[in-house]
Protein backbone atom coordinates (compact mmCIF):
# COMPACT_ATOMS: atom_id res chain seq x y z
CA UNK A 1 0.00 0.00 0.00
CA UNK A 2 2.96 2.17 0.22
CA UNK A 3 2.71 3.83 -3.14
CA UNK A 4 -0.88 4.48 -3.61
CA UNK A 5 -2.44 7.27 -2.20
CA UNK A 6 -6.21 7.71 -1.60
CA UNK A 7 -8.27 10.20 -4.11
CA UNK A 8 -11.95 11.32 -3.42
CA UNK A 9 -13.32 13.24 -6.21
CA UNK A 10 -16.09 15.55 -4.38
CA UNK A 11 -18.61 18.22 -5.96
CA UNK A 12 -21.57 19.38 -3.74
CA UNK A 13 -24.08 17.11 -5.59
CA UNK A 14 -22.53 14.13 -4.83
CA UNK A 15 -19.26 12.14 -4.93
CA UNK A 16 -17.78 11.18 -7.90
CA UNK A 17 -14.46 9.12 -7.26
CA UNK A 18 -13.21 7.18 -4.57
CA UNK A 19 -10.17 5.48 -4.49
CA UNK A 20 -6.79 4.20 -4.44
CA UNK A 21 -4.51 5.79 -7.15
CA UNK A 22 -0.57 5.31 -7.96
CA UNK A 23 -1.21 8.54 -9.59
CA UNK A 24 -2.99 11.67 -9.79
CA UNK A 25 -3.28 14.52 -12.42
CA UNK A 26 -5.29 17.82 -12.34
CA UNK A 27 -5.23 20.68 -13.81
CA UNK A 28 -4.20 23.55 -11.34
CA UNK A 29 -4.63 27.02 -12.09
CA UNK A 30 -0.69 27.42 -12.19
CA UNK A 31 -0.38 24.39 -15.07
CA UNK A 32 -1.26 20.79 -14.75
CA UNK A 33 -0.14 19.14 -11.66
CA UNK A 34 0.78 15.39 -11.34
CA UNK A 35 0.79 14.41 -7.49
CA UNK A 36 2.46 10.39 -6.68
CA UNK A 37 2.31 8.85 -3.41
CA UNK A 38 3.48 10.73 -0.38
CA UNK A 39 3.39 13.99 -2.33
CA UNK A 40 4.04 17.21 0.21
CA UNK A 41 0.97 19.05 1.48
CA UNK A 42 -0.55 21.23 -1.30
CA UNK A 43 -3.47 23.29 -1.88
CA UNK A 44 -4.53 25.26 -4.88
CA UNK A 45 -7.41 25.99 -7.28
CA UNK A 46 -8.19 24.24 -10.10
CA UNK A 47 -9.23 25.29 -13.54
CA UNK A 48 -12.07 23.52 -15.54
CA UNK A 49 -10.42 20.69 -17.39
CA UNK A 50 -9.83 16.80 -17.32
CA UNK A 51 -8.69 14.81 -13.68
CA UNK A 52 -6.89 11.82 -14.46
CA UNK A 53 -6.53 9.11 -12.05
CA UNK A 54 -4.35 6.17 -12.55
CA UNK A 55 -5.39 3.44 -10.42
CA UNK A 56 -2.71 0.83 -9.69
CA UNK A 57 -2.90 -2.30 -11.75
CA UNK A 58 -4.61 -0.89 -14.21
CA UNK A 59 -3.29 0.31 -17.83
CA UNK A 60 -6.08 2.44 -18.43
CA UNK A 61 -6.45 5.94 -16.70
CA UNK A 62 -9.46 7.02 -15.76
CA UNK A 63 -10.55 10.57 -16.69
CA UNK A 64 -13.20 12.60 -14.82
CA UNK A 65 -14.24 16.38 -16.65
CA UNK A 66 -14.71 18.83 -13.59
CA UNK A 67 -15.40 22.51 -14.16
CA UNK A 68 -12.82 24.27 -11.65
CA UNK A 69 -12.45 23.76 -8.15
CA UNK A 70 -10.20 22.87 -5.39
CA UNK A 71 -7.41 20.38 -4.65
CA UNK A 72 -6.11 19.25 -1.49
CA UNK A 73 -2.92 17.20 -0.97
CA UNK A 74 -1.68 15.32 1.97
CA UNK A 75 0.68 12.67 2.05
CA UNK A 76 -1.69 9.37 1.32
CA UNK A 77 -4.73 11.13 0.42
CA UNK A 78 -6.03 13.32 -2.23
CA UNK A 79 -8.99 15.61 -2.52
CA UNK A 80 -10.68 17.28 -5.64
CA UNK A 81 -13.16 19.80 -4.78
CA UNK A 82 -15.26 19.75 -7.82
CA UNK A 83 -17.42 22.54 -9.06
CA UNK A 84 -20.49 21.47 -10.93
CA UNK A 85 -20.94 24.45 -12.26
CA UNK A 86 -19.22 26.59 -14.59
CA UNK A 87 -17.40 29.66 -12.75
CA UNK A 88 -16.47 32.96 -13.78
CA UNK A 89 -15.99 36.13 -12.20
CA UNK A 90 -18.17 37.39 -14.81
CA UNK A 91 -21.00 34.41 -14.67
CA UNK A 92 -21.07 34.99 -11.34
CA UNK A 93 -21.77 38.46 -11.65
CA UNK A 94 -24.55 37.67 -13.73
CA UNK A 95 -26.24 35.52 -11.91
CA UNK A 96 -26.10 38.15 -8.47
CA UNK A 97 -27.72 40.36 -10.68
CA UNK A 98 -30.65 38.29 -12.29
CA UNK A 99 -30.83 37.22 -8.17
CA UNK A 100 -31.20 40.88 -7.25
CA UNK A 101 -33.34 41.44 -10.06
CA UNK A 102 -35.94 38.75 -9.05
CA UNK A 103 -36.26 40.44 -5.54
CA UNK A 104 -36.66 43.79 -6.72
CA UNK A 105 -39.68 42.35 -9.58
CA UNK A 106 -41.29 40.71 -6.80
CA UNK A 107 -40.93 43.35 -4.53
CA UNK A 108 -42.84 45.14 -7.63
CA UNK A 109 -45.22 42.65 -7.80
CA UNK A 110 -47.69 44.69 -5.63
CA UNK A 111 -49.28 46.46 -8.48
CA UNK A 112 -49.69 43.66 -10.72
CA UNK A 113 -51.74 41.82 -7.21
CA UNK A 114 -53.58 45.19 -6.92
CA UNK A 115 -54.30 44.75 -10.79
CA UNK A 116 -55.68 41.37 -10.84
CA UNK A 117 -57.50 42.08 -7.71
CA UNK A 118 -59.56 44.86 -9.75
CA UNK A 119 -59.44 42.55 -12.25
CA UNK A 120 -61.66 39.98 -10.40
CA UNK A 121 -64.08 42.36 -9.56
CA UNK A 122 -64.47 43.66 -12.42
CA UNK A 123 -65.42 39.22 -13.65
CA UNK A 124 -67.77 39.01 -10.64
CA UNK A 125 -69.59 42.41 -11.46
CA UNK A 126 -69.61 41.32 -15.18
CA UNK A 127 -70.69 38.12 -14.30
CA UNK A 128 -73.39 39.04 -12.32
CA UNK A 129 -74.95 41.61 -14.71
CA UNK A 130 -74.97 38.44 -17.08
CA UNK A 131 -76.84 36.27 -14.43
CA UNK A 132 -79.39 39.25 -13.66
CA UNK A 133 -79.77 39.79 -17.30
CA UNK A 134 -80.81 35.76 -17.69
CA UNK A 135 -83.39 36.19 -15.22
CA UNK A 136 -85.17 39.16 -17.03
CA UNK A 137 -85.20 36.59 -19.90
CA UNK A 138 -86.37 33.94 -18.82
CA UNK A 139 -89.26 36.12 -17.04
CA UNK A 140 -90.68 37.75 -20.42
CA UNK B 1 -84.85 10.70 -3.75
CA UNK B 2 -83.89 14.22 -4.08
CA UNK B 3 -81.65 14.17 -0.83
CA UNK B 4 -80.18 10.78 -1.43
CA UNK B 5 -79.40 12.43 -4.81
CA UNK B 6 -77.50 14.95 -3.53
CA UNK B 7 -75.56 12.91 -0.71
CA UNK B 8 -74.46 10.52 -3.88
CA UNK B 9 -72.96 13.22 -6.26
CA UNK B 10 -71.07 14.66 -2.24
CA UNK B 11 -69.54 10.87 -1.90
CA UNK B 12 -68.68 11.57 -5.47
CA UNK B 13 -66.86 14.38 -5.02
CA UNK B 14 -65.46 13.54 -1.33
CA UNK B 15 -64.34 10.41 -3.33
CA UNK B 16 -62.55 12.08 -6.17
CA UNK B 17 -60.57 14.61 -4.11
CA UNK B 18 -58.89 11.58 -1.73
CA UNK B 19 -58.31 10.04 -4.99
CA UNK B 20 -55.97 13.27 -5.83
CA UNK B 21 -54.92 13.46 -2.09
CA UNK B 22 -53.77 10.10 -1.83
CA UNK B 23 -52.26 10.26 -5.46
CA UNK B 24 -50.11 13.41 -3.72
CA UNK B 25 -49.19 11.56 -0.85
CA UNK B 26 -47.16 8.55 -2.81
CA UNK B 27 -45.98 11.32 -5.33
CA UNK B 28 -44.40 12.82 -2.20
CA UNK B 29 -43.50 9.82 -0.48
CA UNK B 30 -41.47 8.38 -3.27
CA UNK B 31 -40.25 12.30 -3.88
CA UNK B 32 -38.63 12.38 -0.86
CA UNK B 33 -36.38 9.39 -0.97
CA UNK B 34 -34.80 10.69 -3.65
CA UNK B 35 -34.32 13.64 -1.78
CA UNK B 36 -32.89 12.42 0.85
CA UNK B 37 -30.51 10.29 -1.41
CA UNK B 38 -29.39 13.72 -2.61
CA UNK B 39 -29.55 15.09 0.85
CA UNK B 40 -26.68 12.03 1.70
CA UNK B 41 -24.63 12.75 -1.88
CA UNK B 42 -24.23 16.36 -0.89
CA UNK B 43 -22.49 15.32 3.19
CA UNK B 44 -18.84 14.54 2.23
CA UNK B 45 -18.46 17.94 0.47
CA UNK B 46 -19.68 19.94 2.87
CA UNK B 47 -17.08 17.93 5.21
CA UNK B 48 -14.05 17.43 2.86
CA UNK B 49 -14.27 21.25 2.42
CA UNK B 50 -14.55 21.84 6.73
CA UNK B 51 -11.75 20.15 7.50
CA UNK B 52 -9.49 21.67 4.58
CA UNK B 53 -11.41 25.49 6.49
CA UNK B 54 -10.08 23.84 9.88
CA UNK B 55 -7.03 22.97 9.06
CA UNK B 56 -6.10 26.62 6.61
CA UNK B 57 -7.09 28.66 9.96
CA UNK B 58 -4.56 26.20 12.11
CA UNK B 59 -2.09 26.50 9.93
CA UNK B 60 -2.01 30.26 9.58
CA UNK B 61 -3.55 32.01 12.99
CA UNK B 62 -1.92 35.34 12.04
CA UNK B 63 -3.84 35.07 8.84
CA UNK B 64 -7.18 36.92 8.81
CA UNK B 65 -9.59 36.48 6.32
CA UNK B 66 -12.86 38.70 6.82
CA UNK B 67 -15.21 35.56 6.19
CA UNK B 68 -13.50 34.42 9.25
CA UNK B 69 -12.99 37.20 11.68
CA UNK B 70 -15.91 37.93 14.20
CA UNK B 71 -16.44 42.18 14.03
CA UNK B 72 -19.66 44.04 15.60
CA UNK B 73 -22.91 43.48 14.17
CA UNK B 74 -24.96 46.46 12.66
CA UNK B 75 -26.69 44.61 9.96
CA UNK B 76 -27.65 40.86 10.35
CA UNK B 77 -27.86 38.95 7.00
CA UNK B 78 -30.67 36.43 6.80
CA UNK B 79 -31.11 33.76 4.18
CA UNK B 80 -34.47 31.75 4.78
CA UNK B 81 -35.25 28.68 2.81
CA UNK B 82 -38.94 27.91 2.50
CA UNK B 83 -40.43 25.63 -0.09
CA UNK B 84 -42.54 27.06 -3.01
CA UNK B 85 -45.50 25.38 -2.90
CA UNK B 86 -48.08 24.57 -0.30
CA UNK B 87 -50.06 21.84 1.12
CA UNK B 88 -47.25 20.46 3.53
CA UNK B 89 -48.73 20.90 6.68
CA UNK B 90 -47.07 23.33 9.37
CA UNK B 91 -43.82 23.55 7.33
CA UNK B 92 -43.40 26.90 6.19
CA UNK B 93 -45.35 28.03 9.33
CA UNK B 94 -42.73 26.86 11.31
CA UNK B 95 -39.59 28.17 9.34
CA UNK B 96 -41.18 31.57 8.84
CA UNK B 97 -42.00 31.68 12.82
CA UNK B 98 -37.92 30.89 13.21
CA UNK B 99 -37.42 33.95 10.53
CA UNK B 100 -39.43 36.18 12.73
CA UNK B 101 -38.04 34.94 16.33
CA UNK B 102 -34.60 35.63 14.68
CA UNK B 103 -35.84 38.94 13.16
CA UNK B 104 -37.46 40.36 16.54
CA UNK B 105 -34.12 39.12 18.49
CA UNK B 106 -32.38 41.57 16.42
CA UNK B 107 -34.37 44.31 16.03
CA UNK B 108 -34.45 43.69 20.03
CA UNK B 109 -30.05 44.49 20.20
CA UNK B 110 -30.79 47.64 17.56
CA UNK B 111 -29.56 45.54 14.84
CA UNK B 112 -31.13 46.09 11.37
CA UNK B 113 -32.09 43.25 8.79
CA UNK B 114 -31.31 42.09 5.35
CA UNK B 115 -32.98 39.40 3.80
CA UNK B 116 -32.64 36.76 1.36
CA UNK B 117 -35.19 34.58 0.16
CA UNK B 118 -35.13 31.36 -1.53
CA UNK B 119 -38.68 29.69 -2.24
CA UNK B 120 -42.06 31.54 -3.09
CA UNK B 121 -43.35 31.26 0.41
CA UNK B 122 -40.15 32.99 2.19
CA UNK B 123 -41.07 35.77 -0.83
CA UNK B 124 -44.45 36.51 -0.40
CA UNK B 125 -43.83 36.43 3.52
CA UNK B 126 -40.94 39.05 3.59
CA UNK B 127 -43.29 40.97 0.79
CA UNK B 128 -46.12 41.09 3.07
CA UNK B 129 -44.15 42.90 5.85
CA UNK B 130 -42.70 44.78 3.64
CA UNK B 131 -38.57 43.97 4.34
CA UNK B 132 -36.46 44.74 2.11
CA UNK B 133 -35.62 41.48 -0.33
CA UNK B 134 -31.86 41.67 -0.98
CA UNK B 135 -31.96 38.83 -3.45
CA UNK B 136 -34.35 35.78 -4.09
CA UNK B 137 -34.34 32.43 -6.07
CA UNK B 138 -37.22 30.45 -6.45
CA UNK B 139 -38.84 27.78 -8.50
CA UNK B 140 -35.98 25.76 -8.27
CA UNK B 141 -37.64 22.61 -8.76
CA UNK B 142 -37.32 19.19 -6.99
CA UNK B 143 -33.80 19.05 -8.13
CA UNK B 144 -32.24 21.79 -6.55
CA UNK B 145 -28.53 22.38 -8.36
CA UNK B 146 -25.96 25.03 -6.97
CA UNK B 147 -25.78 26.84 -10.53
CA UNK B 148 -29.28 28.10 -9.11
CA UNK B 149 -27.87 29.54 -6.08
CA UNK B 150 -24.66 30.83 -6.82
CA UNK B 151 -26.07 34.45 -7.98
CA UNK B 152 -27.90 34.29 -4.65
CA UNK B 153 -25.49 33.39 -2.17
CA UNK B 154 -23.14 35.95 -3.84
CA UNK B 155 -25.02 39.03 -3.23
CA UNK B 156 -24.88 38.32 0.53
CA UNK B 157 -20.96 37.39 0.59
CA UNK B 158 -20.49 40.61 -1.26
CA UNK B 159 -22.68 42.20 0.87
CA UNK B 160 -20.60 41.10 4.08
CA UNK B 161 -17.59 41.74 1.96
CA UNK B 162 -18.55 45.27 1.35
CA UNK B 163 -19.59 45.91 4.99
CA UNK B 164 -23.15 45.90 4.22
CA UNK B 165 -24.04 42.53 5.90
CA UNK B 166 -21.98 42.19 9.55
CA UNK B 167 -23.06 38.40 10.11
CA UNK B 168 -24.96 35.98 8.03
CA UNK B 169 -27.65 33.52 9.25
CA UNK B 170 -29.44 30.67 7.30
CA UNK B 171 -32.99 29.43 8.75
CA UNK B 172 -33.24 26.61 7.53
CA UNK B 173 -35.55 23.05 8.07
CA UNK B 174 -33.53 20.33 9.17
CA UNK B 175 -35.09 16.87 8.15
CA UNK B 176 -34.99 14.48 11.66
CA UNK B 177 -37.29 11.83 9.83
CA UNK B 178 -39.81 11.73 7.79
CA UNK B 179 -42.20 12.42 10.70
CA UNK B 180 -41.20 15.04 12.13
CA UNK B 181 -38.97 18.21 10.60
CA UNK B 182 -37.29 21.40 12.47
CA UNK B 183 -36.62 24.78 11.73
CA UNK B 184 -33.08 25.75 12.93
CA UNK B 185 -30.91 29.37 12.50
CA UNK B 186 -27.22 28.17 11.82
CA UNK B 187 -24.93 30.96 11.30
CA UNK B 188 -22.95 30.90 8.05
CA UNK B 189 -20.64 34.39 8.40
CA UNK B 190 -18.56 34.56 9.76
CA UNK B 191 -17.45 30.53 9.70
CA UNK B 192 -17.77 29.41 13.21
CA UNK B 193 -14.70 27.58 14.19
CA UNK B 194 -14.60 23.59 13.43
CA UNK B 195 -15.36 21.80 16.82
CA UNK B 196 -12.00 21.14 19.41
CA UNK B 197 -8.90 21.38 17.11
CA UNK B 198 -6.87 18.44 17.35
CA UNK B 199 -3.45 19.96 17.09
CA UNK B 200 -1.18 17.44 15.10
CA UNK B 201 2.04 17.93 14.54
CA UNK B 202 2.84 21.49 12.45
CA UNK B 203 2.66 21.15 9.17
CA UNK B 204 1.74 23.56 6.50
CA UNK B 205 0.35 23.34 2.95
CA UNK B 206 2.48 24.60 -0.61
CA UNK B 207 -0.23 27.26 -1.61
CA UNK B 208 -0.62 27.81 -5.41
CA UNK B 209 -1.47 30.58 -5.69
CA UNK B 210 -1.77 31.89 -2.54
CA UNK B 211 -3.39 31.11 0.71
CA UNK B 212 -5.53 34.43 0.43
CA UNK B 213 -6.69 33.08 -2.82
CA UNK B 214 -7.46 30.06 -2.11
CA UNK B 215 -8.91 30.59 1.25
CA UNK B 216 -11.01 32.82 -0.20
CA UNK B 217 -12.24 30.64 -3.02
CA UNK B 218 -13.02 27.69 -0.51
CA UNK B 219 -14.66 29.97 2.06
CA UNK B 220 -17.09 30.85 -0.72
CA UNK B 221 -17.91 27.55 -2.42
CA UNK B 222 -18.40 25.95 1.43
CA UNK B 223 -20.95 29.17 1.95
CA UNK B 224 -23.11 28.01 -1.00
CA UNK B 225 -22.74 24.19 -0.02
CA UNK B 226 -24.11 25.20 3.46
CA UNK B 227 -26.82 27.01 1.59
CA UNK B 228 -27.00 24.07 -1.50
CA UNK B 229 -27.68 21.35 1.47
CA UNK B 230 -30.03 23.47 2.96
CA UNK B 231 -31.97 23.47 -0.36
CA UNK B 232 -31.62 19.78 -1.02
CA UNK B 233 -32.63 18.89 2.88
CA UNK B 234 -35.77 21.69 2.45
CA UNK B 235 -36.89 19.67 -0.69
CA UNK B 236 -36.85 16.45 1.34
CA UNK B 237 -38.73 18.24 4.23
CA UNK B 238 -41.31 19.61 2.01
CA UNK B 239 -42.10 15.99 0.24
CA UNK B 240 -41.89 14.42 3.77
CA UNK B 241 -44.34 17.23 5.27
CA UNK B 242 -47.00 16.79 2.32
CA UNK B 243 -46.70 12.98 2.43
CA UNK B 244 -47.84 13.44 6.26
CA UNK B 245 -50.66 15.97 5.25
CA UNK B 246 -51.87 14.04 2.26
CA UNK B 247 -51.99 11.08 4.73
CA UNK B 248 -54.33 12.50 6.86
CA UNK B 249 -56.23 14.28 4.40
CA UNK B 250 -56.59 10.94 3.08
CA UNK B 251 -57.90 9.42 6.29
CA UNK B 252 -60.35 12.37 6.91
CA UNK B 253 -61.90 11.79 3.30
CA UNK B 254 -62.12 8.17 4.62
CA UNK B 255 -63.93 8.88 7.74
CA UNK B 256 -66.59 11.16 5.52
CA UNK B 257 -67.54 9.21 3.21
CA UNK B 258 -68.24 6.59 5.45
CA UNK B 259 -70.46 9.11 7.24
CA UNK B 260 -72.09 9.95 3.80
CA UNK B 261 -72.55 7.07 2.88
CA UNK B 262 -75.03 6.47 6.26
CA UNK B 263 -76.88 8.91 5.72
CA UNK B 264 -77.34 8.36 2.38
CA UNK B 265 -78.24 5.06 3.08
CA UNK B 266 -81.01 5.78 5.94
CA UNK B 267 -82.55 8.65 3.22
CA UNK B 268 -82.85 5.73 0.86
CA UNK B 269 -84.13 3.52 3.52
CA UNK B 270 -86.99 6.71 4.01
CA UNK B 271 -87.90 7.44 0.67
CA UNK B 272 -88.85 3.36 -0.01
CA UNK B 273 -90.81 3.05 3.64
CA UNK B 274 -92.43 6.44 2.46
CA UNK B 275 -93.38 4.58 -1.47
CA UNK B 276 -94.44 1.67 0.49
CA UNK B 277 -96.55 2.75 3.24
CA UNK B 278 -98.36 5.53 0.31
CA UNK B 279 -98.91 2.35 -1.49
CA UNK B 280 -100.54 0.43 0.86
CA UNK B 281 -102.76 3.40 1.77
CA UNK B 282 -103.80 3.72 -1.58
CA UNK B 283 -104.71 0.25 -1.62
CA UNK B 284 -106.56 0.32 1.51
CA UNK B 285 -108.34 3.27 0.53
CA UNK B 286 -109.44 1.84 -2.58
Amino acid sequence: MANTIHVDIVSAEGQIYAGDASMVFAPAVEGEVGIAPRHAPLLTNLKPGEVRVQAPGEAEELSFFIGGGALEVQPNQVTVLADTAIRARDLDEAAALEARRRAEDAMQERTDKIELAEAQAELARAAAQLRAIERLRKKR
Amino acid sequence: MAVAKEIRSKITSVKNTQKITKAMEMVAASKMRRAQDRMRAARPYAEKIRAAIGHLRFANPDFKHPFLSERPVKILGIIVISTDRGLCGSLNINLLKATAAVIRGAEARGESVQVCAIGTKALQFFKRLKYPIAASATHLGDRPQTAQLIGTVKVMLDGYRSGAIDRLVLVHNVFLNSMSQRAEVAQLLPVEPTGAGELQERWDYIYEPSAAEILDGILMRYVESQVYRGAVENVACEMAARMVAMKSASDNAGKLIEELQLVYNKARQAAITKELSEIVGGAAAV
